[in-house]
């Protein structure tokens, strides 16, 4: 397990809060420059905070407030860095059998099963100027790994690839890290490769992490709107919380919604709410459901966009201005349901979907 | 042909070069590692012999190796013998106006490694002395050999600074290029063109092998 607890002014402002379990993949999200690759730095120990606590695996590997600190060399971190940073005069093999322990008796086994590992057999006499990018980012995980490390650290490792290599990249890693028992920590600023990769999401905006949890609860339920706004959560609005009947109902331009997990909020005081694109749910035209009684909304179809076949659709709400809500629907469904630009249709907002949070 | 006078050359030369091979190794290192404060101006006096004239760094040298001076003196009080006008004198005076050609080279071979190559190495669990000898130096290398050929070919080359600090010495500080001077002015053009094309020769060989070697080594690292 990798505890990292840091809060420090230099070299930058950072007050960061992590906790990643071994076998876990855990992605640290946010913008350029808020402070990712620091963090990394400070786990390798590539970069010392002023005041931190590091822990792995019950090793105190930093500790400002007792003096410890120990060297990159004596804390066992694998680190893919984003430009592979590989050594250019070395061969494949050579690169990976740096990182192996010299002890280590049974050298060039242990190469061939890493290059196996990272499906790179047969190419160890290369040089990496030889290789594609792919190849030199699945190195640059065999060289990280080669040293049977305490935590695996991944600094943006599909940033310098094209698009169809990385699609592939990721499914490479999807089955290597199951085969690893070890923490793992990514740090990217694409919130879809978190998502897809990640067991949690950890955002982090200006040096601070605002939020540590699943996938689903860092895009669809976030803490708070900063944290809504910094993964660029969609149907992000604004409206009333009120108490009537006994019951707490959303109040939003005309409409009158039944929320759930409202529990924690006062009555009677603006909130924001977001729906996910995915849980707007869509009242077939052709045959009557009961979903329609749940709070029901009426708009025209203003856009729609097909992408990898889920159909993306803005709706203009009746009633509301010009505001938009964005629905996803399999592409299927817009098709079987006849959805065309300009149509009329209802849609129903789920109770137990609508999500609150604090200004 | 004057081959008293090769042979100092060449002897003077390759002292030199192996001399300044650590020397230009440890001042690069440092000078692309630590940051301080007078990098600027340290770098300037290393430079210093590149562009002020050979008569004004020999006029120095030649104060600063006087009996009577600090240096000089030592010397005498140790060897019962001059620095002026001596091999070690002369030796002493290549290095310093060498200097420049090879840290320069150095420096920038040093400055041209990516910073995460070698934390990319600390994290393989490599040493900061492992990663220099595996790594660092490797990658420096063509930046090494040319400074090597450098300060070797300016060593064998240089003529006001070695007639100011060793005179004429036949076979203690008469250099090539002052035998040829010495040709020159007894109207011996035969031997002057002898000697002149011979240093030519040299000069052409040894930067034709050095350039060859770094294009195949850019090649190979892919810079």
């Amino acid at each position: 397990m990798l505890k990292v607890n840091i809060s420090t002014n230099a070299p930058i402002k950072l007050d960061v809060d992590l906790l990643c379990k071994d076998g876990e993949l855990l992605a640290l999200v946010g913008p350029s420059g808020a402070g990712k690759s620091t963090v990394l730095r400070c786990i390798a120990g590539l970069q010392t905070p002023k005041k931190a606590v590091i822990k792995c695996q019950d090793q105190l590997w930093f500790d400002s407030d007792n003096n410890i600190n120990k060297t990159p060399q004596q804390r066992r971190v694998g680190m893919v860095f984003q430009n592979y940073a590989l050594f250019p005069h070395l061969t494949v093999n050579d690169n990976i059998r740096l990182a192996i322990e010299q002890q280590q008796t049974d050298q060039v086994q242990r190469i061939s099963e890493l290059l196996a590992q990272v499906n790179l057999t047969g190419l160890g006499k290369r040089y990496p100027a030889q290789l594609s990018g792919g190849q030199q980012q699945r190195v640059a995980l065999a060289r990280a790994l080669a040293r049977s490390p305490d935590v695996l650290l991944l600094d943006e490792p599909f940033s310098a690839v094209d698009k169809v290599t990385r699609r592939k990249l990721y499914l490479e890693l999807n089955t290597l890290r199951r085969q690893l028992n070890m923490p793992i920590i990514l740090v990217t600023h694409d919130l879809d490769e978190a998502a897809m990769l990640a067991d949690t999401i950890c955002v982090i905006h200006q040096g601070k992490t605002l939020q540590q949890g699943s996938s689903e609860q860092i895009l669809y339920r976030p803490n708070n709107v900063t944290i809504a706004r910094q993964v660029d959560v969609r149907n992000l609005l604004s409206a009333d919380l009120v108490k009537t009947d006994g019951r707490q109902t959303l109040h939003w331009f005309d409409y009158k919604f039944n929320v759930e997990n409202a529990a924690g909020f006062v009555d009677n005081q603006s909130i924001f709410w977001t729906i996910s694109p995915s849980k707007v749910l869509l009242h077939q035209r052709v045959r009557k459901s009961k979903g329609e009684r749940e709070n029901p909304i009426t708009a025209t179809i203003k856009d729609m966009v097909t992408l990898r076949g889920i159909t993306t659709v803005l709706l203009n709400v009746y009633n509301t201005g010009d505001t938009i809500i964005q629905m996803d629907l399999p592409e299927h469904v817009a098709m079987r349901n006849s959805l065309k630009r300009g149509e009329t249709i209802s849609v129903s907002l789920l109770a137990d979907a609508i999500h609150l949070m604090l200004s | 042909m004057d081959w008293t006078a090769f042979e100092v050359s060449i002897k003077l030369a390759l002292l030199t070069c192996l001399t300044l091979l650590p020397i230009g190794l440890a001042i690069a290192y440092l000078l692309n590692k630590v940051q301080f404060m007078g990098r600027g101006f340290v770098e300037a006096i290393i430079t210093l012999p590149l562009v002020l004239p050979p008569t004004v760094l020999g006029y120095f040298l030649l104060v600063g190796m006087d009996n009577n001076s600090i240096v000089g003196g030592f010397f005498v009080s140790i060897t019962g013998e001059s620095l002026a006008f001596s091999f070690v004198g002369l030796w002493l005076a290549s290095l310093i106006y060498s200097l420049p050609f090879a840290v320069q080279p150095m420096l920038r071979a040093f400055e041209q490694i990516a910073p995460e190559i070698r934390e990319a190495a600390w994290c393989s669990g490599l040493s900061k002395w492992k990663t220099f000898f595996k790594i660092e130096l490797p990658l420096a290398w063509p930046g090494i050999i040319t400074a090597m050929v450098l300060s070797f070919s300016h060593t064998l080359g240089e003529f006001g600074v070695v007639l100011m600090i060793g005179g004429n010495i036949a076979g203690e500080t008469r250099t090539l290029s002052i035998a040829i001077y010495d040709s020159v002015l007894a109207l011996d053009h035969h031997q002057a063109q002898t000697m002149s094309l011979l240093l030519l020769a040299i000069a052409l060989v040894t930067l034709t092998v050095v350039y060859t070697f770094n294009r195949r080594h850019a090649r190979l690292v892919n810079i």
